[in-house]
């Protein structure tokens, strides 16, 4: 979990991951290469020239109009901390920021996000230093499998952001839109907790 | 997903003018519908009409003397955290805020949000073939199915579905208005005339003309709308459609009521006002048997087939307790 969340650093278990699914298809978007624009009426449908921003920096991309913030994420450029659960809606494990605010990968398309800041579990950490939020997880041992888990802290950090975490009701209103399979909602709720006031500090 | 033409409207008048250049077009705000019925290929429209840049003209939050005037684009988390929103119109905050999950209230407008599909289970999977909004004519699956969540009011044999939405039950209580603009111009219509109810074209939803947009909504000003709450049953405590709620607004002369405002949600097949329980309320003194014999009005047409047969009873003890808690309130 301590791995630095940059696939261009050395073996990361994101790196093999994505080397052994293709990452010769995948990695070269990574180097910001501009695709040439559409030409035609069809070649437009097929794919759209689209600058999306993500943790900070800009990636050129050619996409079907139809992915999705999540698609783009994990298929196109190899970020695949935010997960695909339901791919409807409905269990939070595709959670990022886009302009702070908390919103689901899986329903946004990638197009409606140009000229928006969007951030992803990946961006959270500074460098070698955890976020609070995924120090608390872990010091709580707040999850048992970890597929929701970057969902859920992304949904913690806006929880916390967003003035709500307040108290454990209000922790578990506010994050009822993320769901574990393994039910670990008592740790999640305690790292939570345990991490607000850390947050504020720094 | 079917493919489709993506196109980013600056404006509202550009909005217009590209839905009108693509047969099958629709509009896109947050998404948290449209995408989602896309993906089950229930919804496929040939084009999508981005219009979320206009939220800088239409995403105003605005309580004064005459009432609140929100924009369509407003996203339902920032209504419902508006503070004159929270004070003077208890019940729009709290519809907003028992619905859907947090990230969704982020993303939802409320243009979308009122415009939201049936829940119904046989709407949504398109390997039943047995359904009147998808397929007119093809029947409904609903009816001898599992169908515990839908319609108990305003259904027909056509089609049980229910509106699944909370806002504009809340808006349909308060007799707000939406603001229209379409090709032909704009108009203003109440809320509660936007749904129609299904009788034999379930597939037709709304009473909005081709390509008109909705820009925003005014909820008038009353004496009833301090004292007012949204009163949520669900199956879940959390990120849950209503199995049944009621909206209540209540203007109190004493121990009488002199204005009352209903509406109900899980339970209809569009935002519903319930007229009959608030004649059955006004000027009458609020005591739960009174409370009791409106909600007897408000469900005296409800059919309950199958599944449903449970729901009049929670609906009607729904509407008693939203009452009885509306006057209790400290306002």
């Amino acid at each position: 979990m301590a791995q630095p969340p940059d696939p261009e650093r050395g073996p990361s278990r994101r790196g093999l991951l994505t080397g052994g699914a293709g990452a010769a298809a995948a990695l070269p978007l990574l180097a910001n290469a501009k695709p040439a624009p559409p030409k035609t009426r069809m070649e437009a449908r097929a794919r759209m020239a689209m600058i999306l921003n993500i943790n900070g920096r800009d990636h050129h991309v050619a996409l079907d109009p139809r992915t999705t913030l999540l698609d783009a994420l994990r298929d196109h450029l190899a970020l695949t901390g935010s997960k695909k659960g339901c791919d409807q809606g409905q269990c939070g494990a595709c959670t990022v920021h886009v302009d702070g605010r908390r919103v689901l990968a899986c329903l946004t398309l990638a197009a409606t996000v140009q000229g928006r800041a969007v951030t992803t579990i990946e961006g959270l950490a500074e460098g070698e230093t955890l976020h609070p939020m995924q120090a608390a997880f872990i010091e709580h041992d707040a999850f048992q499998c970890g597929y929701c888990t970057p969902g859920q802290i992304m949904s913690a950090v806006a929880c916390v952001h967003e003035g709500h975490a307040v108290s454990d009701d209000a922790i578990r209103e506010y994050m009822s839109g993320n769901l574990c399979r393994c039910a670990a909602y008592p740790k999640i709720v305690a790292a939570v907790k345990d991490a607000a006031p850390k947050m504020a500090r720094a | 997903m079917r493919p489709f033409h993506y196109e980013h409207a600056a404006d509202r008048g550009e909005a217009l003018k590209v839905a009108g250049a693509h047969q099958g077009a629709a509009y896109l705000a947050g998404g948290t519908t449209m995408i989602d019925l896309m993906k089950l290929d229930v919804l496929r429209p040939t084009a999508l009409v981005d219009i979320n840049a206009l939220a800088k003209d239409h995403s105003e939050i605005r309580a004064d003397a005459s009432g609140l005037k929100l924009g369509a684009l407003a996203r339902m988390s920032d209504v419902a955290a508006d503070p004159s929103v929270r004070r003077d119109y208890p019940m729009v905050a709290q519809a907003l805020d028992l619905a859907a999950s947090p990230q969704i209230r982020n993303m939802a407008s409320l243009g979308g949000n009122v415009l939201q599909r049936t829940r119904c289970p046989y709407f949504r999977d398109t390997g039943w073939s047995a359904c009147n909004k998808r397929h007119p004519g093809s029947g409904c699956a609903a009816l001898t199915g599992v169908n515990r969540k839908l319609a108990i009011l305003g259904a027909s044999e056509h089609c049980i579905a229910n509106y699944p939405g909370d806002f504009a039950v809340a808006l349909a209580a308060l007799g707000a208005t939406v603001d229209l603009e379409g090709p032909k111009g704009r108009r203003v219509i109440a809320v509660e005339d936007l749904h129609r109810l299904p009788g034999e074209t379930p597939q037709v939803e709304t009473t909005l003309l081709a390509d008109e947009l909705i820009t925003g909504f005014t909820v008038p000003a009353g004496a009833w709308a301090r004292r007012s709450l949204y009163l949520k049953i669900r199956d879940r405590q959390s990120y849950e459609f209503a199995i049944a709620s009621a909206a209540v607004a209540l203007d109190l002369d004493g121990g009488l009521v002199r204005e009352v405002r209903i509406g109900l949600g899980g339970v209809a097949a569009k935002p519903w006002r319930a007229h009959e329980a608030e004649a059955a309320l006004r000027g009458q003194p609020l005591t739960e048997a009174s409370a009791e014999a409106a909600a007897h009005a408000a469900f005296a047409q409800a059919k309950a087939p199958g599944e449903l047969a449970f729901k009049p009873e929670l609906g009607r003890r729904t509407l008693v307790r939203a009452l009885l808690q509306a006057q209790a309130m400290e306002v």
